[in-house]
């Protein structure tokens, strides 16, 4: 059996390896599917630090995901048509700058995640699941009904944002900027797992008494964790509204929820490579499978059946022969 | 993200794709809720590609299951994998948003068979666009302006809380000289319309108009029908196509509504038109496969006027429009939007089969309200 | 606005609640009983409309329209039952989402391989259209007045089954302590398959019943559940009686802010401004509701266990 850092370094190796050869035989559409995989891996990968670390079943992570991509879609909104964002006391410019639009989006949903943290985080269990479900639903209705910005029609950006010396337009250079996100958030991830905030956020999930014998509380430890999982999944968000140009209240809906959630259990729950397996089979899938049958949901609905029901660790546990920790 | 070998016609049209000279990619809805529009729009569409019989336009067609990112990424795809010539298909205002302004200013031609937000025919509009279908206000214009001929002076107006649904009271209101008895805006998706009705029949309303597409319109038109409430009613052809009337039932009879397009319009092309396609699908067309079938036939007329590369001679030849419209007259006008009649229908029962009959004409030669804030 | 409105408005909000009520009591059982979170049960919901409207367009007859509701929807339950959810019992929380959301995704997709993509249609019953002018001089639908009717007999039903017989002491044991039941000699895989198909029914019959007054398509359970989910998390997980009480919270909220709401706006915006924000605030309602709920009782009003 293999070990999973090997496997996370040739799962990498082979997303590149992909692109690379989309790139030597000119198929530019090959490249968005690969970004398109890098992004939902990149949401994926902060939904599994809730989920996976710290056990928090979120079915509203597309609050941050949308929160994201219409941080990024108003920024440029008031770039491209040269009007000012008013926000009560001040009125600020639009920007069409990425690093920018990304702190934006950053710090919104990380504020976004504490607030529904402290109060979701007082429920547990499918409780836990069904008030995030419906801070989602919230979500999404209030920006169908928000005319300013688009409403159900949501944003349309003319030219994606731009990043200081690359031009994003060009689909392996946005790809890049993606992937490189990506293996951040790993890297961060990683850290995270090792360092004694993770450590005892994993002792939180499994043995909540024994955490508050040594004087932490598991309420906080949670709340950080959720914070820094909404904060990247808002960060994949403006991603994902810059890969469409194009933001709508579908980015807020509760089956992106699901599908996020989907993505990491088909890579295996709390791996962390997990998220970035399942973005690439799930976007794989969809390509291939919508290419034979016009109901292709229903194998795909067979396949994720399979998967929980005889392979528990997802790919990772096949490929390690262990099952992941139990959520 | 899916690439639909449509049974015998698509094959033989792409089995030909070595002599092609245009190639044209549709993405539409094809599965989930919706996708009934979509499945019109491409048979009426792939109707009149066989019945010119042309080897020359190659036919891609995508599922965009309703989605605009699966839309967006759809149109990448077509541009800068498949290299299309053209595009069109798409139903929903909100996915015509996503794509059209991106893929028009790649320099591909998109001939719009459905959707027609305000947006790009006024500000945003493109000289690669051209929209075959209608302004997305024109049929609820065409409602306000038949409500005056009926002398309806009091009228109860209600659509969804989404911008389609504000664009529609926006529409009637346009036209409509009476009075307002009440306006409402109900949820997106919404299927009781119990309370609305209660407002409806304590409102004194001398008629109602309401703009509620898809599943949302049956709801709506079973329950007032079950209410009691006598108040006529007035509406955009959406809730009365085809595809839908079926599942309204009875509760539909009688009802007027507004439409660019009739099964009984009286024009050679189009008793062609619906015999045919009666005899190929074995069921009756709609207003979407009317408005697939056109866009073909616009597509094909350009096609043979000039050079697809060509792209001054090509536009030139589509704002023409010099093609047999199933509408009878069809022009352009300056934003490459229709103008046309648009008319008054009344559900009917014909044998068992619910449809629609004109008896009116409700807007003649109607362009529509956001042209001149168009310069091309 | 007068107070004929508002009683009709309180009744039509009535009304959605028992309906609701029908999908939640379902949903509430099995989590109660089996510790199961089904996202498929909008897709029961669905099965019992569609089979619904395939036997009315055979036949004609709504009765037997609602019988083969229940039957092919006890039966779809019955089968997942045994395929699938009966090995998800003792899984995590996150298996049953997402093997329930992968069984979402057959239904839907099944649904329209075997129906098609356009809406069927089922219609009110011909001895029940129309309307009733009630007490006070009311005008109100007799189907609707007959929902209310049928849902309050299925909950008085449910509460003489739970609290009455043989098999509502089992389900109350088994909600309590499953082994020791299974200790005494009740065959649990037998009980569990009962109380699924029991929701599922249930399910069907809600979908069957506002079938008739909708439009039946597929997609048309997924707004349901979500509903239906708000309820059972209001009223406590497991509890008949909080899903009874929450059903009926979560129809009058939603139904009554859809109406004063806006109305309230009016006092100090102008009309078409207050219309749209009322209607915004009023989608939200239900949910500002649960989350009001929950914050104030982490279990809901009548849970029992988180």
């Amino acid at each position: 059996m293999i070990g999973e850092r090997s496997i996370t370094l040739v799962v990498l190796g082979l997303l590149l390896a992909v692109v690379a050869w989309a790139l030597v035989v000119d198929e530019p559409f090959t490249i968005t599917l690969a970004t398109r995989a890098a992004i939902l891996a990149l949401a994926a990968v902060g939904l599994n630090i809730a989920l996976g670390i710290g056990g928090m079943v979120s079915l509203g992570h597309a609050v941050f995901f949308g929160l994201g991509g219409y941080a990024m879609g108003i920024l440029a909104y008031h770039a491209q048509s040269f009007s000012a964002l008013d926000l009560g006391l001040v009125s600020v410019a639009g920007t069409k700058s990425m690093p920018v639009i990304w702190l934006v989006a950053l710090g919104v949903s990380a504020l976004a995640a504490l607030l529904i943290g402290l109060l979701s985080l007082r429920t547990s269990g499918v409780y836990f699941i069904m008030i995030t479900l419906a801070f989602g639903q919230m979500f999404y209705y209030f920006a169908i009904s928000w005319s300013a910005y688009g409403g159900e029609d949501g944003l349309s950006i003319y030219v994606r944002n731009g990043f200081p010396g690359l031009n994003t337009l060009v689909p392996i250079q946005f790809f890049g900027i993606c992937f490189a996100l990506l293996c951040a958030a790993l890297f961060l991830n990683a850290r995270l797992r090792a360092s004694p905030f993770g450590l005892a956020l994993n002792a939180a999930r499994q043995v909540p008494a024994r955490i508050e014998t040594v004087g932490l509380t598991p309420f906080r430890l949670k709340l950080v964790a959720f914070v820094i999982s909404g904060a990247i999944t808002g960060l994949a968000g403006a991603l994902f509204a810059d890969l469409n140009r194009f933001v709508s209240p579908t980015m807020f809906s509760w089956q992106l929820s699901g599908e996020l959630i989907v993505l990491i259990v088909i890579g295996g729950v709390g791996r962390l490579i997990g998220p970035v397996i399942g973005a690439c089979l799930f976007v794989a899938l969809e390509h291939w499978l919508g290419g034979l049958t016009e109901f292709w949901h229903v194998y795909l609905g067979a396949i994720l059946l399979g998967i929980v029901l005889f392979a528990r660790g997802g790919i990772v546990g096949l490929l390690t022969g262990r099952e992941g920790p139990h959520v | 993200m899916k690439k639909l070998a449509l049974g015998a016609a698509a094959l033989a049209l792409a089995a030909t794709s070595a002599a092609a000279e245009v190639k044209v990619g549709m993405i539409t809805t094809l599965s989930g809720g919706g996708a009934g529009l979509g499945i019109d729009v491409r048979d009426g569409f792939v109707l009149a590609l066989e019945q010119a019989g042309r080897d020359d336009i190659e036919l891609v067609i995508e599922d965009d299951q309703r989605k605009p990112d699966i839309a967006v990424q759809l149109a990448d795809k077509m541009i800068q994998s498949e290299r299309v010539d053209v595009m069109t298909g798409i139903i929903w205002s909100n996915l015509a948003m996503a794509v059209i302004p991106s893929a028009v200013n790649q320099g591909v031609f998109y001939l719009s068979p459905n959707a027609g937000p305000s947006q790009l025919a006024g500000q945003g509009c493109h000289e690669n666009y051209f929209n075959v279908a209608w302004q997305n206000d024109n049929l609820h214009e065409a409602a306000g302006a038949w409500a005056n001929q009926t002398g309806y002076e009091n009228s109860f107006i209600l659509a969804p809380n989404y911008p389609a649904g504000q664009d529609a009271l926006t529409g009637y209101k346009r036209f409509y000289e009476g009075e307002l008895a009440g306006e409402l805006y109900t949820q997106l998706g919404q299927t009781d319309y119990a309370a609305e009705i209660a407002q409806i029949r304590a409102s004194g309303a001398d008629s109602v108009f309401f703009f509620l597409p898809g599943g949302m319109g049956i709801s709506f038109l079973k329950q007032y029908a079950d209410s009691g409430v006598e108040t006529p009613v007035i509406g955009p052809a959406f809730s009365f196509d085809q595809g839908i009337l079926g599942a309204v039932g009875d509760a539909a009879l009688g009802i007027v509504n507004t439409s660019q397009w009739s099964k009984d319009l009286d024009n050679p092309t189009n008793s062609a038109f619906v015999e045919s396609f009666q005899e190929k699908y074995d069921r009756l067309p709609s207003l979407y496969a009317s408005q697939g079938f056109d866009t073909a036939n616009l597509l094909i007329s350009a096609i043979d006027a000039a050079d697809v590369s060509d792209k001054e001679a090509f536009r030139e030849a589509l704002r023409a429009a010099d093609f047999d419209s199933t509408r009878g007259d069809f022009e352009f006008g300056p934003n490459h939007h229709p103008i046309q009649d648009i008319y008054a229908r009344e559900v009917v029962m014909e044998g068992d089969v619910l449809t629609n009959r004109i008896i009116g004409t409700a807007l003649e030669d109607r362009a529509d309200a956001y042209a001149d804030a168009c310069n091309m | 606005m007068s107070l004929i409105l508002i009683a009709e408005q309180v009744l039509n909000g009535l009304q959605f609640g028992v309906m609701l009520f029908l999908m939640a009591a379902g949903l509430t059982l099995i989590f109660g009983v089996m510790g199961l979170i089904n996202l498929a049960h909008g897709s029961l919901y669905m099965v019992g409309a569609f089979a619904a409207a395939a036997v009315a367009g055979a036949t004609g007859s709504f009765l037997l329209a609602l019988a083969a509701a229940l039957a092919a929807a006890a039966l779809a339950g019955v089968l997942i039952e045994i395929l699938v959810i009966r090995r998800l019992y003792r899984a995590a929380h996150l298996d049953q989402v997402l093997a329930t959301f992968a069984l979402i995704l057959i239904f839907s997709e099944g649904t329209r391989w075997v129906f098609g993509s356009f809406p069927l249609f089922l219609d009110v019953p011909d001895a029940l259209s129309g309307p009733i002018t009630l007490p006070g001089g009311i005008q109100y639908p007799v189907y609707r007045l007959t929902l209310i009717g049928i849902g309050l007999a299925v909950a008085l039903g449910l509460w003489w089954l739970t609290a009455r017989t043989r098999i509502g002491i089992q389900i109350r044991a088994g909600e309590n302590d499953r082994e020791m039941i299974a200790a005494l000699g009740v065959d649990i895989s037998r009980l569990y398959t009962i109380v699924f198909a029991l929701g599922a029914a249930l399910a069907g019959l809600a979908g069957a019943l506002v079938g008739a007054i909708q439009s039946v398509q597929v997609g048309m359970g997924e707004p349901v559940l979500i509903l239906a989910f708000v309820v059972i998390v209001i009223g406590g997980i497991g509890s008949i009686k909080g899903a009874f009480i929450g059903a009926l919270l979560v129809g009058l909220t939603d139904t009554l802010g859809g109406i004063f709401l806006p109305e309230l706006f009016k006092l100090f915006m102008p009309a078409d401004a207050a219309s749209q924000t009322g209607s915004a605030l009023a989608s939200m309602a239900i949910y500002i509701l649960m989350s009001l709920v929950l914050i104030w009782r982490p279990s809901g009003l009548f849970g029992a266990r988180a």
